[in-house]
């Protein structure tokens, strides 16, 4: 492997491993719904960030496609979770009124 | 002033579990893995049917994920529906908004069509596609379309659930004429991963766009577009 | 043409979701046919295991790695078997418990959960893994909002949000390992794995992330709300088979994945959770003012028994000492999941009736109803543990093997939750006999009533007295 991509794949996944613990800190310390939400997708966010880092093989070569795969799926799934959580959300508000 | 918990305990062992991951990957992507499974993908696409290695994994080499992940999407949908009703729409556009989006939305569909069909060879399939079938939805819903151009629920309803269904319809087939759970004949491929495709574009932008409504569609829908 | 009944298990609910999504209508009718499917099949993959040994399916005909396979073996044949009797029973008893406009969004969830639930006994994937994880998590929280109360609402959100962090740490491990490994087979995992951070680092993220969903204490918070508000029938499927999964996945990957790398830290880490929730939980059911939450509750405790399992699981060297052990754990869980639904599905019978569930005026209502308060008598034997339940048993060996290796203080607290359980069943009993008259009819709604009677004799009886089939399941490559 060479030191670029070594280095990409580093700071790719660097990457997202911060934003997997600011979306973790976000999730710990705020209440309301709609910053869970938010913060439990930038986790999603900062582990897909790391499956395409080590998808990546290089600029001239093809990636790796079973992490992409895996992240398209993931992105589904985060969508399908983020909508039904959202509509929780919004049924508890009706209540309120 | 400071809450123990919220500024030191939480920082402090959110940085050791940052350190225990940034050490992990370190030594995972640093050490000998090598090509992980990209050189035997890679070396499969062409027996897959499509030549997009993604779509090879996604709707053949592990079509299985992505039959469950339609399910997620549905029950999700499922879901939104039973916790209420959808929140009256918005009102309808002026004259510019509304000329763009009848501008817009069958431009989307068009572009839905060619993601579709490209994802065979290129980027693209039936997420992408979905997702712009689903934009097309956002698109008419807010711009004061009753229904987000859904058609009525018993007609949303087959629309939303129709991936699943030819999916494992597909695989089950394949099963009983001996081919085994969704493996595809070579021969026929190509076509079988397009029609599983096609439907489930269909379901991901149907469902998306109801998903949008929050809620289960008002009970005297317009007829209008699938999107 | 040939029939695979390892994908069956799993498509059949998936299409009988279709066909009561399409027509929400009629959906009492398909949802039970395709019930009665799904739990045929499923049992069939059992008899196989059984008779056969351990069943393999390459889904697409790919094969691994590059493919994703279906495995059963002993254990996750006990488990199936268990879940889909289970479920079985679950449907019939909400064929007659929902009405019109519940039953309706009830039918398509269930099924979609049935399949999630059949996929996650059967999956030798990591990455598929976590889809079946989210489609059981999404299709439960759902599932246990369908009362529509504020409470239900709210705790279900709770669970939901929960659930997705559980997940998320789960797939965290997962990029980690395909990232170290290249793979995602577990079995290939498993050759692979060696000890060191990134192993130690995955497997606290993954195991770690299914704690929170199987509720082990100080992560329990959730869930007392989310099943004690839940309709009936999605609480017994919530206590019995949704935790109840999330342990066998922690189990599955102990014993296959992480093995090489376990240390005795981690055990009694896990072991001392465990004890606390035994404790914890059984206390708070005994002060429960509610039938549901006192359930609830105990589920806190018996998934705490669980995991007390662990350390000594770790302790115990290779060997018959240690497979009978093993057994015993799966014994333990497939004894509680049929009581606990049992008793839940009584709970809701008695709850229809008295209009409440409150434990200290249950008198006339659980008097009236002789066959419901018969079942939640029988499914408190085998929570308890007395004779001749497989609890019972499966408490014993584990004493035996506390006793063996000198680690007297879990046999303690084993004690300690044993005596409380039978301080908060007793409780409900007495109220339930105290003062009316003679009852008239034994069995009031046989389609409601019938479920919850057969759960609580097959824990009490069919687990207890005819335990063997077990053993002889779990040499199907379970004991390792």
């Amino acid at each position: 492997m060479t030191g670029q991509v070594l280095y990409s794949q580093l700071f790719y996944g660097g990457s997202g491993i911060i934003l997997v613990l600011l979306g973790l800190w976000s999730f710990l310390v705020h209440a309301p719904l709609l910053r869970k939400l938010i913060a439990i997708n930038l986790m999603g966010a900062g582990v897909f960030h790391m499956l395409v880092a080590i998808a990546y093989r290089g600029i001239d070569t093809s990636p790796d496609p079973v992490p992409h795969a895996l992240v398209l799926t993931g992105i589904v799934v985060a969508v399908s979770a983020t909508a039904l959580a959202l509509a929780f959300g919004k049924r508890l508000d009706q209540d309120d009124d | 002033m400071i809450r123990p918990l919220e500024h030191i305990i939480i920082p402090l062992g959110l940085i050791a579990v940052g350190g225990l991951l940034g050490w992990s990957f370190f030594l995972a992507v640093t050490g000998e893995a090598g090509e992980r499974l990209a050189a035997v993908a890679l070396a499969r696409v062409p027996d897959s049917g499509v030549s997009n290695p993604v779509t090879s994994v996604l709707l053949n080499f592990r079509a299985y994920d992505t039959l469950l992940e339609l399910a997620v999407l549905l029950a999700a949908l499922l879901g939104i529906w039973s916790l209420g009703a959808a929140a009256p729409g918005f009102q309808p556009a002026a004259s510019v908004l509304d000329g763009m989006v009848n501008g817009f939305v069958p431009l989307l569909i068009l572009s839905a069509g060619y993601m579709l069909w490209v994802g065979a060879y290129a980027p693209g399939g039936a997420f992408q596609a979905g997702a712009l079938l689903g934009s097309a939805g956002v698109m008419l819903a807010l711009a004061g379309h009753r229904n987000a151009g859904l058609p009525s629920e018993g007609r949303l309803r087959l629309l939303v659930a129709l991936g699943v269904f030819v999916f494992a319809m597909t695989g089950l087939l394949l099963m009983v004429v001996g081919d085994g759970f969704l493996t595809y004949p070579p021969s026929l491929a190509k076509w079988l991963i397009l029609l599983i495709e096609t439907a489930a574009t269909l379901s991901i932008g149907a469902t998306l766009a109801a998903a949008y409504l929050g809620g289960r569609p008002a009970a005297r829908p317009t007829t209008g577009e699938t999107a | 043409m040939m029939i695979d009944a390892l994908p069956l298990s799993v498509t059949l609910p998936l299409i009988g979701a279709f066909a009561v999504t399409v027509s929400p209508g009629h959906a009492r009718g398909p949802g039970l046919l395709a019930a009665l499917l799904t739990a045929a099949s499923a049992l069939s993959v059992t008899a196989a295991v059984w008779s056969d040994g351990v069943l393999r399916a390459d889904l697409g005909g790919w094969g691994v790695p590059l493919g994703i396979a279906l495995e059963a073996d002993g254990l996750s044949a006990a488990f199936l078997a268990m879940a889909n009797v289970v479920a079985l029973a679950i449907s019939v008893y909400a064929g007659g418990y929902f009405k019109q406009e519940s039953a309706r969004h009830f039918w398509p969830l269930w099924l979609l959960l049935w399949s999630a639930l059949n996929g996650l006994f059967l999956a030798t994937d990591l990455f598929n893994l976590y889809v079946t994880l989210e489609l059981l998590g999404l299709s439960a929280a759902a599932l246990g909002a369908l009362t529509g109360t504020r409470e239900a609402v709210a705790a279900n959100l709770r669970y939901l949000l929960v659930g997705l962090l559980g997940s998320m740490s789960y797939l965290l491990g997962v990029a980690l390992v395909y990232a170290a490994y290249g793979v995602l087979d577990i079995g290939l995992v498993a050759e692979a794995i060696e000890p060191g951070p990134i192993a130690w680092t995955a497997m606290a993220l993954m195991i770690g992330g299914l704690i929170l969903k199987a509720a082990l204490f100080p992560m329990h918070f959730w869930l007392p709300p989310a099943h004690a508000n839940a309709p009936a029938p999605v609480s017994a499927a919530l206590s019995a088979l949704v935790v109840k999964a999330a342990f066998y996945l922690a189990l599955r990957l102990w014993l296959d994945v992480f093995a090489p790398v376990l240390n005795e830290a981690a055990a009694n880490l896990l072991g001392t959770l465990g004890a606390a929730a035994v404790v914890w939980g059984s206390w708070r059911a005994l002060r429960a003012e509610r039938l549901k939450l006192l359930a609830a509750y105990s589920t806190v405790a018996q998934m705490g028994y669980l995991f007390i399992a662990f350390p000594l699981l770790v302790a115990t060297p290779p060997g018959l000492a240690r497979d009978n052990l093993l057994a015993a754990v799966v014994l333990l869980a497939l004894t509680h999941g049929l009581a606990k639904a049992g008793l839940f599905l009584a709970a809701g019978m008695v709850q229809k009736t008295a209009g409440h569930d409150r434990i200290d005026d249950l008198g006339g209502a659980a008097q009236a109803l002789p066959a419901a308060t018969f079942a939640i008598g029988l499914a408190g034997v085998a929570l308890i543990g007395l004779p001749p339940s497989g609890t019972f048993l499966a408490k014993w060996m584990m004493l035996e093997q506390a006793m063996i290796l000198g680690l007297w203080w879990w046999l303690v607290v084993m004690m300690i939750g044993t005596l409380l359980a039978a301080a908060y069943i007793f409780r409900v009993l007495s109220r339930a006999f105290n003062r009316e008259p003679t009852p008239y009819r034994f069995v009031n709604d046989a389609r409601t009533e019938l479920p919850a009677l057969l759960l609580g004799l097959i824990a009490t009886f069919g687990l207890g007295i005819a335990a063997q089939p077990l053993w002889v399941l779990l040499e199907q490559g379970a004991f390792g």
